[in-house]
């Protein structure tokens, strides 16, 4: 049942980019986006990684569509139609598929919990967290507890994100400001 | 068909994979080119995330009467990684702004075209 319902999301992501690929009104291409990514985050639930569904649904469907919505409000809204023949950056994308579908022949099967991944360390903060952190979510206590400098150091990459947002949209205000003025002292 | 739901995770990670990737080449367009570098992003976390499924396992939260759990490194990894994500998502959006107000267009070809008069 679980794969049912996986194979289902996933058919319906996969559906969802090609509707990306071929719509070129860019408001309908950022709803698009939000709906991916909704979908996204249910197959995530499937997947067991409920913190991670949560983080999509709030990051990947909200700030993001709210950050491409204000961006065509400053922008355009349509794309234009393409100018060069698609065949070489088709050639290029199915040439990498083909690449990473020969790189999944050796990979171990949907679901098994003997595979090296899922016997190394993972199962290390299963076994340990709970007596050496206290916390029952072991993503919680490997996020915030075993690898909180990664987490730090996360935090500095939004805080930097954030500054050169504010510097690069700052700029364009201030700029159109004086180009008002500008307007006002020629006109009669 | 077990084997169908076997591998179907890779399959689909490949398909978005090869559509964010031809977004990006493909399109001209800024904004259509970043979403397109989102659908690529969130291709990894699919194929972070499929593997560490454990099939009648359940989310790693330690509960009395559960002894099965999904793998949660994957997890902790991809957490970060939409977060950081998000930062580069919007570092580029404000970059499209700021190409718009200098050229007055968000095509790519027509930037270059303005480059080169």
């Amino acid at each position: 049942m679980e794969q049912l319902i996986n194979m289902v999301l996933l058919t319906l992501l996969a559906l969802i980019t090609i509707g990306i690929i071929r719509v070129r009104n860019l408001f309908a291409v950022v709803v698009l986006a939000g709906a991916y990514s909704f979908l996204m985050a249910s197959v995530m639930m499937v997947l067991d990684a409920v913190d991670v569904a949560m983080t999509e649904a709030a990051v990947g469907a909200g700030i993001s569509t709210v950050l491409a919505l204000g961006a065509l409000h400053l922008t355009k809204t349509e794309e234009a139609a393409p100018r060069f023949s698609a065949i070489l950056p088709l050639f290029v994308a199915v040439g990498t598929g083909a690449m990473l579908i020969y790189g999944t022949w050796e990979l171990p099967g949907f679901g098994l919990a003997d595979t090296p991944m899922n016997t190394g360390v993972g199962l290390d903060y299963l076994d340990r967290s709970m007596a050496e952190t206290g916390i029952p979510n072991v993503v919680t206590s490997v996020l915030a507890s075993y690898r909180g400098y990664d987490t730090l150091g996360e935090t500095v990459v939004i805080f930097t994100g954030g500054i050169g947002v504010l510097i690069l949209l700052t700029a364009v205000r201030r700029r159109r400001r004086l180009a008002g003025d500008r307007d006002k002292g020629s006109a009669p | 068909m077990t084997e169908i739901l076997a591998t179907v995770n890779y399959w689909v990670t490949i398909v978005l994979m090869v559509g964010g990737l031809y977004i990006v080449v493909a399109h001209g367009n800024m904004v259509k080119k970043l979403v397109g570098l989102g659908i690529f992003q969130t291709s990894v976390y699919l194929l972070f995330l499929s593997p560490g499924k454990v099939l009648g396992g359940t989310a790693p939260i330690l509960a009395e009467g559960f002894e099965l759990y999904s793998n949660p490194l994957p997890h902790v990894l991809i957490l970060t990684a939409i977060v950081v994500g998000v930062a580069t998502l919007a570092l580029g959006m404000a970059l499209v702004v700021r190409i718009h107000e200098a050229y007055g267009t968000v095509e790519d070809d027509e930037v270059h075209e303005l480059e080169m008069d």
